[in-house]
């Protein structure tokens, strides 16, 4: 385009308009499906959340009593505790997926093979997931059970336990998550500057301080995002809680974002100001992270 | 003659189209009927009624049965259909008080449904008037395995002391007495349910699920006082697994009883049990004086408020009331009818059901789930099965329960 001549050079005002405007119009659809599916509905969400209603009905303003009600609710707490689990563990797929893509990063015969193989969890939909792990850990015939029965004599129901099941949960949850971190980490690793490994390897670096200096710096922005996807998957983590436990045993796997559900949309859930408060306090919680994200991106788009 | 040929043609097709718009009496009808057996009895059932109102045609839109339960609250308000499927008690309560299930009291006036429906009209009525009609209703109570049974050399018990002797015969030979899946946690509010019949009686029970007694009152405390007794004998790890995972126990014999209701059979008996050696008994009674009551869960057809077609929805319940046209669905779906005037299948399961039903002078339960409000239900359950496992917490969770009847009731 730049090489064909500009017959009508348009003068200097009009097109600073133009250009001012080019681009608004060009965001018009996007923003406005963003504001119609996700600002709009942030804002109702807490307009709800002062109601008592049960979906049908009118509207009864009822102030904070929703609040307050959360503050008293031991389920809210249970919830809460089992999202700063998630939280926690979730983020273990990161370093675990560091540590299978440095593994895989190697030119051996048929690494693709392996490398598929290794991804292949997060291919599969997370119902499919959950449901492979239920079997897992099933009571009676569960690999996992009669393998805790075979080494200790007693088998554990990871699910029906109420000290467990949210670690069953997790686990059930990393596995596909190591697999996307990975797969994040060996197209950072193909962008490693070889001739830095080179002079580093000529400076006698080597495993973990190679890793460590060289390496894991250059993977910075795989890291980051890395990051940002788990601490997010954590806090959405919803499908695998359903599956696997509707939030049982007796709700001690629930998690904020399945118990909003339950409160709000669920069989038994006629609350919606109840499960929106919910969903703002999980707002809130989300906000904190993306917060720092954002800001991070921010500085790093100035260059700081 | 090309001119008057198409004529004709446009004239053909009008006289083909315009009765279609004099007879356009549609019934839209949403159903939860997903399972094989309610599929067939609804397509019969409409078949039958299009049979005998020519100028009407029903068309039917089924839901996955679970999925159902929330979808119902999207299209009565955004889209509602001409009839829908849903259940009778408490659980109908929250489309009645917002106003989205049509009065029709005057279809059961009409049709002399009062006497005909009669053990179900007190399910169906809130505020003095019937928002729907019933069409099939099942027993609960205990299936058993009688070759574990005879294995074990003990025979069936209908008093709570000898039911438990068995159980610890039944625990001296390695077999569960008593086997549940209540990952789904409605399983065990059979077991509650019966528990509070048999310990309180009727009337007590649908005061507590009404919401009228405190959950901390002594006489609930009674109740699990008694469930408790029967805790070493049911199966551990209920929790993990699913109502049809706890068929395979009784199929497998490895446990030897299940509360469980009449939809069970046709699991166990693809589970390869015959009617050789599965029994069907009433739940043993626990305080002598108080009348029998017995557990039936009523489904039931509704016209919602914002109906297009309510005349010839109308028509559709008042056909769904006759003795007829119940027993031949009833017949389908291997359950009960509610209309008095119907003939019960001659499957001994139903037989059973039937005599059990007919002669529970103490009253007829709807199920936890559904006498109580939904929000009760919810953390009632959950209580439950928090109780079957750690009976130790009892105090603190009937706190919890009688803080949700307190906020339920405001």
């Amino acid at each position: 385009m730049t090489a064909l001549p500009d017959i009508h050079p348009p003068k200097a005002r009009p097109r600073r308009r133009r250009s001012s405007l080019t681009p608004w119009l060009f965001l018009a659809p996007g923003l406005l499906m963003f504001a119609v599916y996700v600002l709009i509905p942030i804002f109702q969400s807490v307009w709800v959340s002062f109601h008592d209603w049960d979906g049908l009905g009118p509207m009864k303003w009822i102030g904070l009593a929703n609040y307050s009600e959360l503050w008293w609710d031991d389920a809210f707490y249970t919830s809460l505790k089992n999202n700063v689990l998630w939280l926690a563990l979730y983020l273990l797929a990161v370093p675990l997926g560091l540590l299978i893509a440095v593994f895989l990063n190697q030119t051996v015969k048929g690494i693709r093979i392996y490398k598929s193989l290794f991804f292949f969890p997060f291919v599969i939909s997370q119902v499919v997931v959950g449901l492979i792990f239920s079997w897992f850990y099933a009571p009676g015939f569960g690999l996992f059970y009669v393998l805790i029965e075979w080494l200790s004599g007693t088998g554990v129901a990871i699910l029906a336990d109420e000290r467990y099941v949210t670690y069953g949960i997790i686990a059930a949850g990393l596995w596909p998550q190591i697999a996307y971190c990975m797969i994040l980490y060996l197209t950072g690793l193909n962008a490693v500057a070889p001739d830095q490994i080179e002079a580093a390897r000529l400076d006698g670096a080597k495993g973990w301080r190679m890793l460590w200096h060289v390496v894991l710096p250059q993977l910075r922005p795989a890291t980051f995002i890395a990051v940002v996807v788990t601490v997010i998957g954590a806090l959405r983590s919803f499908d695998l809680v359903s599956i696997m436990t509707s939030g049982g045993p007796f709700g001690s796997s629930r998690v904020l974002s399945y118990y909003m559900y339950e409160q709000a949309l669920s069989e038994y859930g006629y609350r919606m100001g109840y499960g929106a408060a919910i969903a703002v306090v999980l707002f809130a919680i989300m906000m904190i992270f993306i917060t720092g994200f954002i800001w991070k991106m921010w500085r790093d788009e100035r260059g700081l | 003659m090309v001119l008057s040929n198409k004529g004709l043609l446009l004239a053909a097709l009008l006289a083909t189209t315009a009765p279609a718009f004099a007879q356009a009496r549609e019934l839209v009808f949403n159903t939860d009927a997903s399972d094989p057996a309610p599929k067939a009895a609804f397509e019969q059932l409409i078949a039958d009624f299009e049979a005998e109102y020519p100028d009407i045609t029903v068309k039917v839109n089924i839901f996955d049965h679970e999925g159902y339960k929330t979808a119902i609250r999207n299209f009565l308000t955004a889209d509602a259909p001409d009839l829908a499927n849903w259940y009778a008690g408490n659980r109908m309560a929250p489309f009645v008080a917002a106003n989205q299930f049509m009065d029709v009291s005057d279809v059961w006036e009409e049709n002399g449904l009062n006497d005909s429906l009669h053990s179900a009209a007190s399910a169906m009525t809130i505020d003095g008037k019937q928002w729907g009609v019933p069409y099939t209703y099942y027993q609960w109570g205990i299936y058993y395995n009688k070759d574990v049974y005879a294995k074990v050399g003990v025979e069936p018990a209908d008093n709570w002391e000898d039911f438990l002797a068995n159980c610890q015969k039944f625990k001296d030979a390695g077999i569960d007495c008593v086997t549940t899946g209540s990952k789904a946690l409605w399983p065990i509010a059979g077991i509650f349910d019966y528990m509070s019949l048999r310990t309180n009686g009727y009337d007590w029970h649908m005061q507590l699920t009404r919401g009228e007694i405190p959950w901390t009152d002594d006489k609930v405390k009674a109740v699990f006082a008694e469930w408790e007794k029967l805790l070493p004998y049911t199966s551990p790890n209920h929790a993990a697994i699913d109502w049809q995972d706890a068929v395979s126990n009784i199929v497998q014999g490895k446990a030897a009883n299940y509360v469980m209701g009449n939809f069970a059979v046709a699991p166990f008996l693809d589970g390869g049990m015959t009617e050789e050696n599965l029994g069907f008994m009433p739940f043993p009674t626990i305080n002598a004086d108080i009348p029998r009551a017995e557990e039936a869960p009523t489904d039931t057809v509704h016209i919602p408020a914002g109906a297009k077609n309510p005349e010839d929805a109308k028509l559709f319940l008042a056909f769904l009331a006759r003795p007829d046209v119940q027993t031949k669905m009833n017949q389908t779906l291997g359950q009960l009818p509610i209309n008095a005037e119907s003939s019960v299948g001659d499957d001994p399961y139903l037989q059973a059901g039937f005599d059990l039903l007919s002669t529970a002078d103490g009253g007829i339960a709807q199920f936890f789930d559904r006498d109580a409000s939904p929000e009760m239900a919810k953390v009632g359950m959950e209580g439950f099965q928090e109780f079957m496992v750690r009976p130790e917490r009892l105090d603190g969770i009937l706190e919890r329960l009688e803080r949700t009847r307190q906020r339920a009731a405001r």
